[in-house]
């Protein structure tokens, strides 16, 4: 295993897109240690922050994290990275493939774009998580997201495809959702504005927009293979399925082919 | 007749010959065992031989909830074409008309295959821009397709996508020759349970038996297959009759499978269980129809399937 690990503050955002267990393996210690992470014209290097011991293994850890720790994973393929601590902007993002976990709290815009693999935040997630970032077509692109703590506002904002299951969240969640899946045990207000398509399971709301029509309680074979796929990732999420529910229809203001699941 | 015995009864030293076609299986489920099996017997109505009903169906397993995508009680049914592009037809056909329309049914695919077959996919077009697709993990991880199709007990779920087999074989049989219709249809009976328990293969005809053997072609300009004449009782003593004197019926299994293996094990089965209740049914013996081995590659020898240890050979 391959561990990086913090030595002291970064004194700057560090950008952390080229760092993962592929792109290690090919080099030394000293190669890795002179990889540019810096975000100014400092110059900041790896090993400037880290102490980096390698093993060509296909696991990274990152011993002790930090909130300027940007696109954590970000890219990651294949292997496993492990952080303990935080994380900042854009964990994960564009990932597609491998398996991303931390032991901390991640910053905004966590697995935008991400296509495969699994991400799992033990702690918080800032705003956007699973979500677009500005100009971007989608969100979260077929990756599993798994917040085990609360999410900011517009969690899942414009995804497309893949799972996300988080503790709480805030408002908006499911905001201009393309497709996919959403499970959150209580979120903030207006859940799923705009969305086209997708599917949201929520123990709790807040206030539901105007725009989405009940359509009444319903046993569909449906909630049954949901509930299947949910408990691969998490139990408590998968348990929301097996009681009574309400459906309510939309956004209206779309294509209204998606659907929020709620406790009745 | 035949130097060739099992359990005492003679067994014709000849070859049921059978041909490559197209196979696909997929799995109905509904809320209670009693709806899946009657989708699944609707489903597979009409569905004798792939000559007059464009395909060769049958129920080759009813499934406890545990095995079921959805964990409702099921039904695995096997679907058979001359060719990809024809099963394709006729199981878009058959599913829209008899899974879609049946209360609380649902369909997945129920084989892995080399060739796609679109059918949630095709039959979504009923939803009339209303049906979503849901791509969802299975219990094993593996991704798979489904089509929600709103109908007005709620929704038709259906999955994207089947998958047809390469190596799928139709036309394996066996023939009994027996003295009265009741006992030998006794002895199609028990041959019948034993064909169809091994999984992946079916028997087509009504309850598994066919009394209309046929031959490829015929007397009047235009047929593709008329009735076996060597083998029609009230036919015995012209040239050409394959009967013994006391022969008085004769009844066919049929059996199509997944794999060139099934049919074989099938037709042993069949074959083994037929003639351990023969002797007391009189049954007078056991051949196999074939076309004079050119056109079918799949040749089951009778002789092989007796098995070595039960094989006799009289002087």
């Amino acid at each position: 295993m391959s561990t990086l690990t913090l030595r002291a503050a970064p004194p700057e955002r560090l950008d952390f897109l080229a760092i993962n267990p592929l792109a290690l393996s090919g080099l030394s210690q000293s190669e890795a240690e002179r990889l540019e992470v810096g975000s100014s014209r400092t110059g900041v290097r790896l090993g400037d922050c880290f102490a980096v011991s390698l093993d060509r293994s296909s696991t990274l850890t990152i011993d002790g994290g930090h909130e300027r720790l940007d696109r954590v994973g970000a890219s990651l393929s294949e292997g496993t990275i492990r952080v303990v601590g935080d994380v900042g902007q854009r964990l994960g993002a564009g990932m597609a493939g491998g398996s991303l976990t931390v032991i901390g709290n991640a910053g905004p815009y966590a697995a935008s774009g991400a296509s495969g693999g699994t991400i799992t935040i033990e702690g918080d997630a800032g705003d956007y998580a699973g979500g677009a970032v500005y100009g971007a077509k989608a969100g979260l692109d077929g990756a599993t997201l798994i917040i085990r703590g609360s999410a900011g506002a517009h969690l899942g904002d414009r995804m497309r495809r893949g799972t996300i299951v988080a503790g709480r969240a805030g408002a908006f969640a499911g905001s201009r959702m393309i497709a996919g899946t959403l499970a959150a045990l209580a979120v903030g207000d207006h859940p799923g504005l705009g969305m086209r398509r997708g599917t949201l399971v929520l123990g709790s709301h807040g206030r539901m927009a105007a725009t989405f029509v009940e359509t009444g309680t319903h046993d569909l074979v449906f909630l049954r293979l949901l509930a299947t796929a949910l408990r691969r990732v998490s139990t408590e999420h998968a348990d929301l399925l097996g009681k009574p529910l309400r459906r309510y229809s939309g956004d209206l203001a779309t294509i209204a082919k998606g659907e929020i699941w709620v406790a009745a | 007749m035949s130097d060739l015995t099992l359990n005492g009864i003679p067994v014709v030293d000849t070859f049921a010959e059978a041909f490559d076609v197209a196979g696909t299986a997929i799995i109905v489920t509904n809320d209670t065992a009693k709806w899946a099996m009657i989708a699944a017997t609707t489903m597979t109505g009409f569905a004798t031989s792939v000559i007059g009903c464009g395909a060769e169906a049958g129920i080759d397993a009813e499934l406890s909830p545990e095995e079921t995508p959805d964990g409702r009680p099921g039904v695995r049914i096997l679907l058979f074409g001359f060719e990809p592009n024809g099963l394709k037809d006729q199981l878009i056909k058959r599913v829209g008309q008899c899974i879609l329309t049946c209360p609380g049914t649902a369909c997945y695919a129920g084989v892995d295959g080399p060739t796609k077959i679109k059918l949630g996919g095709a039959i979504r077009y009923f939803g009339d821009g209303f049906a979503v697709a849901k791509r969802l993990p299975d219990a094993s991880g593996k991704a798979r397709r489904y089509w929600r199709i709103p109908v007005m007990d709620g929704e038709f779920l259906c999955e994207d996508s089947v998958r047809a087999v390469d190596g799928a074989v139709g036309g394996g049989n066996l023939l009994f020759l027996g003295r009265t219709h009741a006992e030998t249809l006794k002895v199609a009976e028990i041959a019948v349970e034993a064909a169809k328990a091994v999984p992946g293969a079916i028997l087509p005809f009504p309850g598994g038996i066919v009394r209309s053997g046929s031959k490829v072609g015929g007397r009047t300009k235009g047929m593709m297959a008329s009735t076996n004449d060597a083998y029609c009782p009230t036919l015995k003593g012209r040239a050409g009759s394959a009967l013994p004197a006391e022969c008085g019926v004769v009844l066919e299994i049929v059996i199509d499978a997944l794999t060139s293996q099934g049919v074989s094990d099938s037709m042993r089965a069949g074959l083994h269980a037929a003639t351990e209740i023969g002797g007391k049914h009189g049954l007078i013996a056991v051949t196999a129809g074939n076309y004079g081995g050119n056109l079918g590659r799949h040749h089951y020898h009778l002789r092989d399937l007796i098995g070595p240890h039960d094989a006799t050979k009289e002087g």
